[in-house]
């Protein structure tokens, strides 16, 4: 039957909208009858089922033989659904009116699929509506690839229908780009989400207990105040916001200071001070937590040193809130840096020199001019420095001692020996809640004042040098700590080479040769050391989730530049989300979310690689905007008028010019991919471990010196990942002057 | 107010590194007069204006403003004010903030800043604008902010750099009457950067050409445009028709001049008889469609209407010419042959 719709695609030629019309009810219908419609165990890459049974067995069925065959008559209607729209294909007349055909197809069988997926699951029907379809006994399982094809043909059904009816300008691939990335916020980011509130008021039996839920909210493990008033402890959510404004405070305060002194002033080392941005990027969790154990800590380097220089007995004040307030501040400067950078050298020249030629000597200018133009960026930077730490796992876990926090906390309800679903779902919304509370604050801060400093045809002005006092300040912050950063590094790299760093300093490569090492075994070969499993599993999940990230990234960045459509903030603000939403929280709505039917990934690759996907998509999609925001919109429309439909714009304009944006993507999330830590703790399996929960486990055991050893091979892979990047970036743009030197050539001989 | 002030420039240099932005030049604005800068981008003109202003320092010679040497002070210790291209207004405060900066970082009393901020907004015709943000305001506003907050300091020497830059042509030629007005009626030396001669033209008492670093020819505009001392003035200001021609003799300061078969007698302005360079402007020739006396023949390559006025492009014996023609009744149309007089104004010889 396939064949009959593409001869029938075939006679509608140009129409823009049969053609994909008839190739999304093409797959939707070879979904139906050729796939199989639950999820297989076996893989979604494993062909088991072509030779075991296919359309004969229960679990590998089609959907048109699950109905036929296996009493699933539940599944019958989802084939009316895709019968409705049949009548467009090929009709180029009262486009309005297939556009409400399609609208109403697909939107119904979307509604359907739904219904039924959660009003059946593995249990049995729940739900009394569809109880009279259903045999007794009947259950299903997760979707497979049939059941997500077809969800898929009806999604482009509604959104070609709204496309007749006049969406994004009654453009295909724009109306079905916006469908898609919806349905895919929505399924990954605001579902499980929506999990989490939803599991919140519920006991671990899963009936509602609002009750319960007020309990667990107002427990004083998340609020309690006994350390103000003397003895005890702070609950957890004032432990987290104290640490998260502290950490926020230090990291702004330092990126300033950092940025001013690589913008401001003729310091020697810019370029070493430029490189520490880098560092955020490559750093595993749990390091520099290390770290500072093995330098601070009870029986460390330095605690020893001035333990025996003032004769003082050796404390453990590192850990708790000094530590991980200190670990973090280490972690988070250079993200400060990053952005501060960028929002110093901002500011407009002319405008310091405005303020000069109006008589305000160098303080004054910054004081009133420079700084609050930067506002936009403090504030970002707080913001960043703010989540990051709320989110941060590794080091409170590392160095938290008794100084409890949200995320941690998160973590111990999940994985603890006391299980408590709803006690995480709880601290989950506190922990959201904060960060959402911290970006409104955020916008509330900036106000409606504008500081888009640079407007009409720019001025050729001097940045202002920092004023003497300042600059020596800057100096004084800037160049121990940078100083300490690089030693910490430096330690990271030494401590895998140790026997047991703190204690013992024999050299010796026991730690790589336990995690890394290779033996000629009979068959070739051997694999032996004990990290090869989990890093392999990491390169690959990390390999193949830095694909979608940078597409779906790269195509959300191009909606949001490029085309304008009703609700585009809105759009906006779904896509940034996730970015918003701490890992943690990823991780547990997740698994709360996904390990039912219908869609039910816990255990697989899938999860891991789809949480990557969308914890990483903005930087896919800020890395996209940026690019883009430098591309002339009329080259797009150039390509337009001259014929070429969106998608061979995006294909043929768009992308070629995109290249070093799309590479950067996809090294980021795949390094990203690699460090990721709070939200994959959660997801991991048994057959898919990554390093950086594997590191976790020997932190947990005490096993120094192979973490560290480990650490220092990642973050070896992430910086050739990214040197690579860089040199064919580089290599890229000597390419594209090359030709107009020779077309010069040509011309002059 | 410490009244109009004078400015002086002796032999004023600015390296950037290797290369020199303004090389050597001296000129003296009066006080009170509105004093042009005009040249093509890159020939050291902003440079100067900022070297006036501080924002640059001299790497050689001597700036004096009124009276006082300058050179070595830094920006904030000048008494002077300046209207940048971008407006350069402060996005994060209200119009009337803006206004009152340089006021307030000058510790004059609060009442007061307040008065002398009001009065400025009134002076631009921007009275109850203050609460606004500059972001609210349209560009020509917005360019009257950054007039008013460069006046309300009552400075020695106001300067503007290219302030017409971003505003449309039609507002453009309103604003700049306006500021001409305002420097008139408050009298405050001013220096003005422009690349566009009409502007020049317009505004100033007298005009600076600058090329390659240095001074081409200063000026009242009409000198420049009658006299132009150099090949590149004579084509900068204003149209011209450069042409070669020869001087057969000169009596009494009056050159005979032949060109193309056409015999005139112009002020020798310098040169000697030999081969020499003649300016004539587009509108001083005179093409008629009847053959008459001391005329020459000329063939009409290109005739476009344009309303007011009729554009020729013409093949004469002293080459070709370009040809602005009042006569909009009477066009001449292309391909036919025309006779062509020169009118008694608006031709000069170059001094070479």
């Amino acid at each position: 039957m396939a064949v009959t719709f593409s001869t029938a695609a075939a006679r509608a030629g140009g129409s823009s909208l049969n053609r994909p019309l008839a190739a999304w009810l093409a797959v939707g219908w070879a979904a139906m009858l050729l796939l199989p419609w639950y999820m297989l165990d076996d893989g979604l890459f494993s062909f088991v089922w072509l030779a075991d049974g296919y359309a004969g067995d229960r679990d590998y069925a089609p959907a048109l033989f699950q109905v036929l065959w296996h009493e699933r008559y539940w599944l019958a209607p989802l084939g009316l659904f895709l019968a409705l729209p049949l009548m467009a294909v090929g009709r180029t007349d009262h486009a309005r009116g297939t556009g409400m055909l399609l609208i109403a197809a697909g939107a119904g069988g979307l509604a359907w699929l739904l219904l039924q997926g959660f009003g059946i699951d593995h249990r049995g029907v729940s739900l009394a509506l569809l109880e009279p379809l259903v045999p007794e006994g009947g259950r299903q399982y997760g979707m497979g690839w049939g059941a997500s094809l077809v969800a898929l043909a009806f999604l482009f059904l509604i959104t070609q229908g709204l496309a007749a009816r006049g969406l994004a300008r009654g453009d295909v691939f724009v109306a079905g780009s916006i469908g898609l990335v919806v349905a895919l916020v929505a399924a990954f980011i605001f579902f499980p989400v929506l999990t989490i509130l939803s599991s919140a008021l519920r006991d671990n039996e899963g009936a509602l207990a609002p009750f319960l839920f007020l309990d667990k909210l107002l427990d004083g493990r998340i609020w309690g105040t006994a350390c103000l008033t003397g003895g005890g402890r702070c609950g957890s959510a004032w432990n987290s916001l104290i640490l998260a404004v502290l950490t926020g405070l230090s990291t702004t305060l330092l990126g300033l200071a950092f940025a001013l002194v690589v913008t401001r002033t003729g310091f020697r080392a810019k370029r070493m001070l430029r490189t520490l941005t880098v560092l955020p990027i490559i750093t595993p969790p749990f390091v520099i937590g290390l770290a500072i154990i093995l330098l601070f800590g009870r029986s460390g380097a330095v605690t020893q040193f001035v333990a025996d220089l003032l004769g003082l007995d050796a404390g453990r004040w590192v850990y708790g809130l000094p530590g991980i307030l200190f670990a973090q501040t280490l972690a988070f400067t250079p993200i400060a840096f990053l952005v501060l950078i960028g929002v110093v050298e901002g500011v407009s020249p002319s405008m310091e020199e405005a303020a000069q030629t109006l008589r305000a000597d160098p303080w004054t200018t910054f004081t009133t001019v420079s700084l609050p133009l930067m506002r936009p960026g403090l504030a970002n930077a707080f913001l960043l420095g703010f989540i990051e730490s709320l989110a941060d796992f590794g080091n409170p876990l590392v160095l938290g001692g008794s100084y409890d926090v949200l995320a941690t906390d998160i973590f111990f309800a999940i994985v603890g020996a006391q299980y408590d679903q709803g006690r995480a779902a709880v601290l989950a919304i506190v922990l959201l809640s904060f960060t959402l509370m911290a970006f409104w604050a955020q916008q509330r801060w900036l106000g409606r004042r504008s500081y888009a400093t640079v407007s009409g045809k720019g001025d050729s002005g001097l940045p202002l040098q920092l004023p003497p006092a300042l600059r020596r300040l800057c100096y004084l912050v800037v160049i121990p700590w940078a100083t300490l950063t690089a030693v910490i590094y430096l330690m990271i790299l030494f401590g895998g080479f140790v026997e047991f760093w703190g204690r013992d300093h024999t050299l010796t490569l026991r730690h790589y040769i336990h995690a890394f090492s290779v033996v000629e075994g009979e068959h070739g070969l051997v694999w032996s050391g004990a990290a090869w499993n989990s890093f392999w599993t990491t390169l690959q999940i990390a390999a193949i989730s830095a694909v979608p990230t940078a597409v779906i990234g790269l195509l959300t960045a191009w909606l949001l530049v490029r085309q304008s459509f009703g609700f585009k903030r809105a759009f906006e603000f779904g896509t940034m989300l996730s970015f918003a939403i701490p890992g943690t929280i990823i991780g547990v709505s997740y698994i709360l979310a996904f390990n039912v039917p219908p869609l039910e990934l816990t255990g697989t690759g899938i999860i891991l690689v789809i949480s990557f996907v969308f914890r990483n998509m903005p930087v896919g999609v800020r890395a996209g905007i940026a690019t883009m925001s430098q591309l002339d919109r009329s080259l797009d429309e150039a390509s337009l008028t001259l014929r070429a439909n969106s998608f061979t714009t995006v294909r043929k304009v768009i992308l070629p010019l995109l290249r070093p944006a799309i590479l950067a993507a996809l090294v980021y999330s795949f390094v990203r991919a690699m460090t990721a830590i709070s939200a994959v703790v959660f997801l991991v399996s048994a057959n898919y471990e990554m390093a950086t929960t594997y590191i976790l486990g020997r932190v947990e055991n005490g096993d120094y010196g192979l973490a560290i050893a480990y650490c220092s091979v990642l973050i070896l892979v992430m910086l050739a990942s990214i040197g690579l990047m860089q040199w064919v970036v580089g290599q890229r743009r000597l390419g594209r002057r090359a030709p107009s030197v020779t077309s010069a050539a040509e011309q002059t001989s | 107010m410490s009244g109009p002030a004078s400015v002086r420039f002796e032999g004023v240099t600015k390296r950037f590194g290797e290369v020199v932005a303004v090389d050597s030049i001296s000129f003296e604005v009066e006080p009170g007069n509105l004093v042009t800068l005009l040249g093509p981008s890159g020939c050291g003109k902003t440079t100067t204006l900022r070297m006036i202003a501080g924002l640059e320092l001299a790497s050689a010679g001597r700036i004096v403003i009124g009276g006082r040497d300058v050179t070595a002070l830094p920006v904030t210790a000048r008494d002077v004010a300046m209207v940048f291209q971008s407006y350069a207004l402060f996005p994060h405060m209200t119009v009337a903030e803006n206004v009152a900066y340089g006021l307030t970082v000058s510790r004059v009393p609060k009442a007061e800043v307040r008065a002398r901020a009001e009065r400025a907004l009134e002076l631009v015709g921007l009275a109850g604008y203050g609460a606004r943000l500059p972001s609210e305001l349209s560009g020509g506003q917005q360019q009257r902010v950054a007039v008013a907050r460069a006046v309300v300091l009552e400075p020695d020497v106001l300067l503007f750099d290219e302030p017409l830059s971003n505003l449309d042509a039609k507002l453009r030629r309103r604003v700049r009457e306006e500021i001409r007005e305002l420097q008139q009626k408050l009298g405050i030396t001013t220096v003005y950067v422009t690349h566009d001669q009409e502007e020049a033209l317009a505004v100033s008492d007298r005009i600076i050409v600058m090329n390659q670093a240095v001074i081409a020819q200063e000026g009242t505009p009409r000198q420049l445009y009658e006299e132009p001392a150099s090949r590149f003035v004579a084509d900068f200001i204003g149209d011209a028709n450069l042409v070669e021609a020869r001087i057969r003799a000169v009596e009494n300061g009056h050159a005979q001049v032949e060109a193309g078969g056409l015999g005139l007698q112009l002020p020798a302005r310098g040169s000697a008889a030999g081969p020499a360079l003649l300016a004539i402007r587009p509108r001083s020739i005179r093409l008629h469609a009847e053959p008459r006396e001391h005329a020459v023949r000329v063939r009409v390559d290109k005739a476009t209407y344009l309303g007011g006025h009729m554009e020729y492009e013409v093949e004469a014996p002293l080459g070709p010419l370009f040809v602005v023609d009042l006569a909009v009744d009477r066009p001449l149309p292309a391909g036919s042959d025309a006779w062509m007089t020169l009118a008694p104004r608006g031709v000069t010889l170059v001094p070479a």
